[in-house]
């Protein structure tokens, strides 16, 4: 299986030499790293080259890095009934830079993009019909985005007064418990409540 | 004569109607009583799954699989255990496969039993959904017996499955592959050949194979529309490839053909599950990897260092190593993927839930259109939409 990936890894770098940025087989799965501007012209060329035949556009996948300048990855997940084989194609963008959208090149595309666009806020250029899907209507800010907090920032109820639903802050009764289970020695970045003492300590001596 | 200016009809149904299948919102433009154009409103029973699976250790993460597609949750804990398993690079023992399998193929009737009868019921049958409702009582009364719980099981967990199975309930499963047969048949009478079935149902929401591929319809869906791919055959996973089954195909892609291939993947499931039954052999369920599976509570009493791990997993849990991966299994409804990045630590840093119905939904569109507004129901309930997995 991972020989079939190499050959087809190298099918696809040699046809697009210049779009390919990045190629990493691992855990049985290839996954290639392009430019965002060139997202249409490689999706294109897996769908019909005789040696991919990537015929299905199975999902789109928004990930996101905070700390890095293009903080969001889209992934495609392609699938070749043919060849039997996945591949997933990845391109990096930030908060304004739009992604070229696929929609063409697949027409399922269109509601993945949505999601996408809903969930983290990255946008697609040219998706005919570029709307929120999951979230409410009227809804603000990028849920899945790991700034935004577990708990939201609005909750909804039925107001009685105004006879009908209303937004208000989200209040909680109790704080929201995260607990942080890792152990301090293996990369937990909290401090143990009394290790502040010791710290203090140490600057008195020195 | 004064000439009529004609309008086209703008009417809302949703999101509240027992054809939606759940709270689905259709904005429908009509023409007379001809769709002219639909516009699937969802999302309104999104409860950020994602995000809170983010924020949950990997083992916390198993129930909201089941609360997905809630016709067929065991499938889905399945997807989620083979992703992490992949990672943690964990084998699983071919008893806890065949258990696996076993309670997958349950859950795929329990599906199939739901979908072809409600469907049957949007186009006017009442009769079946009673006599296949029977039939998924005893269903959750199996899943009962192993996991405790008739719909939420969580038992399917990476590593293996949570518990070994009680040794009579092979015998009641066996009992049940016999007498279940008959009940298939009387639905199969009532709906194959039922000339106000297929007036509904014929050449209704045709999708053709092409249309199909663009549209990533998977599953039945896609078969029904004459491409043979099955996930259980092409990438087989945790053992299927031992097992002998047919993948049925449609011819048409129209709504009867889809009908037509749950059925037959229906008794298929049946011979699936006898097949399990007859390769079970007793041994471990659950991989033996004490880093990753807790250990039995009879253990715990006796050794210390059991009780460590047991009291490590439950709070802290497992780490896995970093790297991500895409896994997808057969669900009844289509291809359920589950794309999953890790940075290491002990909470998913992303994971991605591929819901088939999301993609077929989106194929309402054009399914639809020229057809009139009573297809609608007939269309919908042929795509087989839970909106547990399409909304999250």
């Amino acid at each position: 299986m991972d020989n079939d990936l190499v050959e087809l890894g190298e099918t696809i770098s040699d046809a697009l030499d210049n779009e390919i940025v990045e190629k990493v087989i691992s855990h049985g799965e290839l996954t290639i790293t392009t430019r965002a501007d060139c997202i249409v012209k490689v999706l294109t060329f897996l769908r019909d080259d005789s040696q991919c035949k990537f015929s299905q556009l199975i999902d789109i996948a928004g990930v996101d890095y905070p700390e890095r300048t293009q903080r969001f990855d889209v992934v495609y997940h392609l699938l070749s009934m043919k060849q039997n084989q996945r591949v997933a194609v990845k391109v990096c963008t930030d908060e304004e830079t739009p992604v070229p959208s696929v929609a063409g090149v697949f027409s399922t595309a269109t509601w993945f993009e949505r999601e996408c666009w809903d969930m983290y806020g990255v946008m697609f250029s040219d998706n005919p019909d570029l709307r929120r899907i999951l979230t409410d209507y009227g809804f603000q800010g990028f849920p899945l985005r790991k700034d935004f907090p577990l708990s939201g920032y609005v909750e909804v109820r039925y107001s009685d007064e105004h006879k009908r639903v209303v937004y208000e802050p989200v209040t909680l009764t109790q704080d929201l418990r995260t607990f942080d289970f890792m152990s301090p020695w293996e990369g937990a970045k909290y401090i143990l409540p009394g290790d502040e003492k010791a710290e203090e300590a140490g600057e008195g001596e020195g | 004569m004064a000439e009529v200016q004609l309008k086209n009809y703008n009417m809302n149904v949703g999101p509240q109607h027992p054809a939606a299948h759940g709270v689905l919102r259709l904005i429908t433009e009509l023409d007379g009583e001809i769709v002219e154009r639909i516009d699937p409103h969802i999302g309104l029973l999104h409860r950020g799954t994602e995000k809170l699976i983010e924020n949950k250790t990997y083992l916390q993460a198993v129930p909201y699989f089941d609360r997905l597609d809630y016709v067929s949750p065991i499938n889905q804990e399945h997807a989620f255990a083979l992703a992490v398993e992949r990672l943690l690079e964990c084998e699983v023992p071919e008893r806890g496969q065949l258990i696996r399998i076993l309670y997958s193929e349950m859950g795929r009737i329990s599906n199939h039993l739901m979908n072809l009868t409600t469907h049957a019921m949007d186009v006017g049958a009442m009769t079946p959904i009673l006599w296949a409702f029977e039939e998924r009582e005893k269903l959750m009364v199996f899943r009962e017996r192993a996991s405790g719980a008739r719909m939420h099981a969580a038992y399917i967990r990476p590593g293996g499955v949570h518990q070994d199975l009680p040794p009579e309930l092979l015998d009641d499963v066996w009992e049940w592959t016999e007498t279940f047969p008959a009940v298939m048949q009387d639905v199969e009478t009532m709906l194959v050949e039922n000339r106000i079935f297929k007036q509904r149902c014929v050449d209704i929401g045709v999708a053709t194979d092409e249309e199909a591929m663009d549209w990533a319809f998977t599953g039945a869906c896609l078969r029904g529309s004459g491409i043979a791919w099955d996930l259980r055959k092409s990438q087989p996973y945790d053992g299927y490839e031992k097992l002998k089954f047919d993948v049925p195909v449609g011819k048409y892609g129209d709504c009867y053909d889809r009908f037509i291939v749950r059925v037959e993947e229906v008794k298929q499931a049946v011979s699936l599950i006898r097949q399990c039954l007859e390769n079970m052999k007793p041994g471990p369920v659950s991989s033996m990897d004490r880093k990753v599976v807790p250990p039995k509570r009879t253990e715990m009493k006796q050794s210390m260092e059991a009780l460590i791990q047991h009291f490590k997993l439950y709070t802290e849990g497992y780490k896995v190593p970093e790297g991500e991966v895409y896994a997808a299994i057969e669900a009844p409804k289509g291809e359920f993927g589950v794309y999953l990045v890790s940075d290491g630590s002990n909470k998913p840093y992303r994971c991605k839930i591929r819901a088939p119905g999301f993609a077929h939904l989106q194929a309402m569109e054009f399914l639809t259109k020229g057809h009139m507004l009573a297809d609608i129901p007939a269309i919908l309930g042929s795509l087989d939409i839970v909106f547990g997995e399409v909304d999250r």
